[in-house]
């Protein structure tokens, strides 16, 4: 296959649960985890006679992502039902939303890692409740069924067929991901499933107008899925058609242990889901008032944020991008700035460096941190003032991790305060000459490189505390004789 | 004893003096049940326990004065409402052994009003059906001929009330199951404005449509129980938060001056002759209490049937879609798998004319044909109720027939659905536009009761009731009981 021959198409429908206490039609608790059934009452599970009644709070939630991005706020939604048959869904149909949603028509603005940007048109977003689960394993020759999760509130977020790749899927899905966590509707939860993604996806020849026929990969659960699902899906698709077969529109899912994705069903197959306006729920009617209300308590969104980040603190677009991901990484990262003043630059690199890296290792998040901003923001003083250099900083920073204690308190404790003195670093480097006659001569008589052997050595003998500026200046002139 | 031909509203009279305890009247009552059970066949399910227990809580009640207007009055649920504990069918075997474990909202209200449950009325399957022949549990006999059909789908509580086995039961309309059984079995039904009654427990059929209401004896009556079960309900989002009045307390007001509208197309080609001849004598005591009379035209009427039978069927073949043999209602015996489980369950489950519903209703929703059917039926609805909301800017109410004909042959209509549901052709115009109607008893034609029908503009059912109860004050077809019953 030649890559450049083809075009990738993506588009996403992205599923984020929203946050609310109590799921979107019942006053049933939505949290995750329960005993099977814990949180499902007689709407839950469809009874005879029972009615569904809108959760406010979801509807809010709605039009907080609908104003973040920059999207229609619908005036007057419908909650349509969905009807198809299947054991976890009790009432045989899903209430959703169809002809009219509540948001509709806005637009993300993603980062690549070149740092090229590009524009995400949104073709909708509605409100839907969750199915059940179907549950298997340990239930030999049976099925089980729980609906803890019938009626969760989950808003779908349709955007239009405008990625050209898998990471601009992913860059895209990313920037949903931060800005749900942002607008606090969304826990993010990708493993427990608060937030997961279909891909549709087609390829065309480049240049052509018509898209091809796409498939669509269900329920990825991560980004990693995300991009290796599609890149899978792509070079089937391709050499598919370069073998002169055709795409087939259906519906297929990924296995993240073979990585590959596979057919479910058809489009013949599909079911025809008879969609119709709830008579149980009135159409949603939001007045300005309403709307206003919410637009004034949305909080700075992440490109706000990422903006004013790179105005204030001199930092280039991806860092800002990388560093506004969360609302609390940002506030982590601004509060090490302010407590180092003039090195906001220094603060990003320990942000988005050492702690990025130990938090990962670990699979903390930013809030659990063992590491507070402010003592982190104590160690980054040290190198500001030269008190230690950036390498020493990394073996304070890794006594911190394990519960040492104060950059200040390890570094006395450890002794590990730089050397600026001259006269210090110069008796040291007198010593060193004199050991090391020969490399001398051989440096003496042209050959540079050894440099690096002097500055070695001195550090070790000072165990890595000379300051580095002050040492390469005084080395230089010494060595030059 | 003939405590049975007294009112609700002289029963619940007589409690209060103390002239009969609430047990009394009780056995009273289970006992008439008891007697007629075979002939016909009114009741699914009897309570005589829970209702003689009922009963003697609200003696306890009457003793200490603590009594409300409905305490200790003996009723019945149609088998459509969730009562707690007690079985509730819907009239179908997909629901034979359902026993719901909450109350209606409806149930609840009746139950804090201190009211004694006698037991739940046979009704057409799902309440679908306009003759109570669709029941599981066989169809209900008319009182004045147990060889004619008591309409339906509320047939039983209106079989129920002409008989005098109880004083009112509660019912529920969607396309005319509480005024045109109470037509054809010659007592006063009452269709609530949509939303004015919770439909919370309620059994839904066609969700847009149902709304719950009462069959009994006089408009006074239904007042009584009117008042009770009305209001806003949290669970109900499609009901209405306007202040419920006490109806009876507004009943007597004199009718100078109302303006009553004669619909011509109530009086088309299919009206029997004799039918109509009762209804022109009711109008005239209209003119006689002080009311005009106007003609008035609402041209789209006669599409009212097609668009319900699209309507209702697309609704119900969602609504029905939860019995589907996991949770609850009928399941097969040894499914082989999820579709067999499916197939078989609902298969068995539901009965001819439910399933003719679901059919139709999921051909109308399907891809294609949802344009054609459903969403014009919509736009007609649409048309339909900007005819009465016209009409209403010229008259205070409508009046006409609530049926083409008196009651027919049980078995009559069975075989050709088309004419059974033009039974239906008066009374489902209020459904479509959500109004408030009720039926009252005005003459019989060869010995069969005949019902006038009143629909008013929404929420207008306490001037239904006052003209409702004018008439009754000046007529005594309401207090007529079928020979049968005595």
């Amino acid at each position: 296959m030649s890559a450049t021959e083809w075009e990738t198409v993506i588009g996403l429908e992205i599923h984020a649960q929203l946050a609310t206490r109590s799921k979107i039609f019942s006053g049933s608790a939505t949290s995750y985890g329960a005993q099977p059934n814990a949180h499902a009452n007689l709407v839950d599970l469809g009874y005879p006679g029972v009615l569904p009644v809108l959760n406010a709070e979801a509807v809010r939630m709605a039009v907080k992502l609908g104003l973040a991005i920059d999207a229609r706020i619908a005036r007057t939604s419908v909650f349509a039902r969905k009807n198809y048959f299947y054991p976890d869904l009790p009432k045989g149909y899903q209430i959703s939303q169809y002809e009219l949603p509540i948001v509709a028509g806005g637009a993300l603005e993603i980062i690549l890692e070149d740092g090229s940007r590009k524009r995400i048109a949104i073709t909708r977003a509605h409100l839907e409740e969750d199915a059940g689960k179907s549950l298997h394993e340990g239930l030999p020759g049976v099925s089980g069924i729980d609906l803890n999760r019938a009626g969760t509130p989950l808003i779908e977020i349709v955007s239009e067929p405008q990625m050209r790749s898998a990471k601009e899927a992913v860059a895209y899905m990313k920037k949903v991901h931060t800005l749900v966590r942002y607008l606090e509707i969304c826990d993010g939860n990708m493993q427990e499933g608060s937030f997961r993604c279909d891909a549709n996806v087609s390829v065309r020849k480049t240049g052509a107008q018509e898209f091809g026929t796409r498939a669509e990969i269900k329920n990825l659960n991560s980004f990693r899925y995300v991009e290796k699902a599609i890149l899978y899906e792509v070079s089937r698709q391709v050499e598919l058609l370069e073998s002169g077969g055709k795409v087939v529109q259906e519906t297929r899912l990924y296995d993240a242990d073979k990585g590959e994705t596979r057919s479910m069903r058809s489009k013949e197959e599909a079911n025809d889901y008879r969609y119709f306006p709830d008579p149980d729920l009135l159409p949603v009617m939001l007045t300005d008032e309403f709307i206003e209300e919410i637009r004034r308590g949305l909080p700075e969104l992440p490109d706000e944020k990422a903006r004013r980040l790179e105005s204030d603190y001199a930092l280039s677009a991806y860092d800002a991008l990388v560093l506004t991901s969360s609302r609390e990484l940002a506030a982590y990262y601004e509060e090490v700035a302010h407590a180092v003043p003039g090195e906001p630059k220094l603060a990003a690199n320990w942000v988005m460096g050492e702690l990025a890296a130990s938090l990962n290792k670990e699979s903390l998040d930013i809030g659990e941190s063992p590491i507070s901003s402010a003592t982190l923001a104590a160690l980054l003083r040290r190198i500001a003032d030269q008190t230690i250099s950036g390498k020493i900083a990394k073996e304070v920073f890794e006594a911190m991790w394990a519960g040492g204690g104060e950059a200040d308190a390890i570094i006395e404790a450890k002794g590990l305060r730089q050397i600026t003195d001259s006269a210090a670093i110069e008796r040291v480097i007198d010593e060193v000459m004199a050991k090391n006659p020969a490399q001398l001569a051989d440096y003496r008589s042209g050959k540079d490189k050894l440099f690096g052997f002097f500055v070695g050595q001195v550090m070790k003998a000072t165990g890595g505390k000379a300051n580095p500026a002050e040492l390469n200046r005084l080395l230089k002139r010494k060595l030059a004789g | 004893m003939s405590l049975y031909k007294q009112t609700l509203a002289e029963l619940a009279a007589g409690l209060r003096a103390r002239k009969f305890s609430s047990v009394e009247l009780t056995q009273h009552f289970l006992a008439r049940i008891d007697a007629h059970a075979g002939a016909l066949n009114a009741f699914i399910t009897v309570t005589h326990d829970s209702a003689l227990e009922s009963a003697r809580t609200a003696d306890a009640r009457l003793a200490s004065g603590r009594a409300g207007a409905l305490t200790g009055v003996p009723f019945a649920h149609k088998d459509i409402f969730c009562t707690a504990g007690v079985r509730t069918t819907c009239g179908s075997r997909m629901l034979d052994q359902f026993v719901s474990p909450y109350d209606a909202t409806v149930v609840a209200k009746l139950k804090d009003a201190g009211t004694v449950m006698l037991g739940k009325t046979n009704m057409d399957e799902f309440a679908m059906g306009s003759s109570s022949e669709t029941s599981y549990y066989g169809p209900v006999k008319n009182p004045w001929n147990t060889a004619l059909v008591p309409g339906g789908s509320s047939g039983g509580s209106a079989a129920a009330v002409a008989a005098r086995l109880i004083p009112a039961a509660t019912a529920t309309d969607t396309g005319g199951s509480i005024r045109q059984p109470a037509a054809l079995c010659g007592v006063t039904g009452l269709k609530p404005t949509y939303g004015r009654v919770s439909r919370y427990g309620m059994i839904a059929f066609a969700s847009s449509l149902d709304q719950g209401g009462v069959i009994a004896a006089s408009a006074l009556d239904a007042a009584l129980m009117l008042t009770a079960m009305a209001g806003f309900d949290p669970r109900d989002s499609t009901s209405v938060d306007t202040p419920v009045p006490d109806y009876a307390a507004l009943l007597d007001k004199p009718l100078t001056g109302m303006r009553v509208g004669i619909v011509k197309e109530f009086f088309d080609a299919g009206l029997d002759a004799q039918n109509a001849h009762c209804i022109r004598e009711a109008l005239a005591i209209y003119s006689k209490l002080g009311a005009t009379m106007k003609d008035v035209s609402l041209p789209n009427l006669p599409l009212s049937v097609p668009t319900y039978y699209v309507v209702a069927p697309a609704e119900c073949s969602s609504n029905l879609a939860r019995y589907d043999g996991v949770r609850f209602g009928h399941r097969c015996s040894a499914p082989r798998d999820l579709a067999d489980l499916y197939r078989r369950s609902r298969g068995e489950g539901f009965g001819a004319e439910v399933k003719r519903r679901v059919m139709t209703g999921t051909y109308v929703l399907s891809a294609g044909y949802y344009d054609a059917y459903y969403l014009k039926a919509q736009k007609v609805r649409q048309l339909i109720a900007k005819d009465f909301h016209d009409a209403f800017a010229k008259v205070d109410m409508l009046m006409g027939p609530t049926t083409p004909t008196p009651a027919f042959a049980i078995g009559a209509k069975m075989a050709d659905p088309i004419t059974m549901y033009l039974n239906d052709i008066y009374t489902i115009g209020a459904n479509l536009a959500g109004l408030p109607a009720i039926s009252i008893p005005c003459g019989f034609v060869t010995g069969l009761p005949v019902g006038l029908q009143l629909v008013g503009p929404h929420f207008a059912e306490s001037a239904l009731l006052n003209a409702a109860h004018a008439y009754q004050r000046e007529t005594d077809w309401h207090r007529r009981i079928p020979a049968g019953a005595a």
